[in-house]
């Protein structure tokens, strides 16, 4: 315990007053067991509530009378583009709270959020070309909503392999930190893309100020999804953070085991 | 079992929407048991360095007491 806080205090000189709230989870034993709680619920929810998203998705929610069957993919596509985005999101407000706070746990907590953000960026584009090759008669277009999509993709890879770049980790949470933060304009040109260009992406229809526009039916599968999808990116999360916390305390001690020779 | 087969079919469009749920879900999974694996990995290598770093200070501390005898 008391290795782990002068590790930390290394790293954390100046104490996070802004987050003073947040700091208690500072103390990576602290959070070990707070993860330990949380992760058989996360992880149930996950299953739980993806599995009854699937069975409304397939089986309860009606087909499109413009786009038949094929609409279904609307189940897998748009949580996933929403969890990308909120992945983003997050990554970039983790940076910050990194960067200006020094909280020890906030740099590891981007990198941790870095995959699944790039996985459901992916799956957001893989699921949309299944979806715009019957329905558009193209797998790919140029237009403004795929191509913010596809370089917050980059913005992903590029964030992990700046993490990868450095020896050191606190230049390497620095550098990852500037990229996330820099690339965070491209989160509203995303949601606002089909606003402000001719796109051939539809225009929103969930999250709008006028309200959702599409039916319960629909709208119900849709939102079970996307926090089943929510509960799965806080179980990775959970799993992730320990997993860089333990790989860090290692790298410490292998560095101090050195220092004895 | 024609309507199992019209629900595999989708009305024409499976060969869009099954690979489309099968490798968002596939993925998914994967990166789960992944990272669950190197969580695991991370443990067992930290316990083989906390019990290295725990041995090299006992044996240090022998090795005072005794050069103080000597």
């Amino acid at each position: 315990m008391a290795t782990e806080a002068m590790a930390l205090s290394q790293t954390d000189k100046a104490p996070a007053r802004g987050a003073a709230g947040l700091h208690r989870f500072a103390n990576p034993a602290r959070f070990s067991r707070l993860s330990a709680r949380l992760l058989p619920w996360t992880a149930a929810l996950a299953v739980g509530l993806i599995a009854l998203g699937l069975y409304l998705a397939l089986f309860v929610a009606p087909a499109d009378y413009q786009q038949g069957q094929s609409v279904r993919i609307m189940f897998v596509h748009v949580p996933s583009a929403w969890m990308a985005l909120f992945c983003y999101s997050f990554m970039a407000l983790a940076s910050a709270v990194g960067l200006i706070w020094r909280h020890p746990l906030a740099d590891l907590a981007a990198k941790a959020t870095a995959p699944v953000g790039a996985l459901f960026t992916f799956t957001a584009l893989l699921t949309g070309s299944l979806w715009g090759k019957p329905m558009w008669g193209t797998w790919w277009v140029w237009d403004a909503r795929l191509t913010s999509v596809l370089v917050l993709f980059f913005l992903y890879l590029g964030y992990m392999a700046l993490w990868q770049a450095f020896d050191d980790d606190a230049k390497a949470a620095r550098a990852a930190a500037i990229l996330a933060l820099v690339g965070a304009v491209n989160v509203p040109i995303i949601k606002f893309s089909v606003d402000w260009w001719n796109t051939l992406h539809q225009p929103a229809s969930v999250l709008r100020l006028d309200g959702p526009a599409i039916h319960a039916s629909m709208l119900w599968p849709l939102v079970v999804m996307t926090l089943g999808f929510t509960c799965y990116f806080a179980t990775v999360l959970l799993l992730g953070l320990r997993a860089e916390l333990n790989e860090r305390r290692a790298r410490i001690l292998r560095q101090r085991a050195l220092s004895r020779l | 079992m024609d309507s199992i087969g019209a629900f595999f079919a989708m009305s024409g469009y499976a060969a869009y929407i099954w690979p489309a749920f099968a490798v968002t879900l596939g993925l998914m999974a994967g990166l789960a048991f992944w990272t669950r694996r190197r969580l695991k990995a991370s443990e067992r290598l930290l316990a083989a360095l906390e019990a290295e770093a725990a041995a090299a200070e006992g044996g240090a501390d022998r090795t005072d007491g005794s050069e103080a005898q000597a």
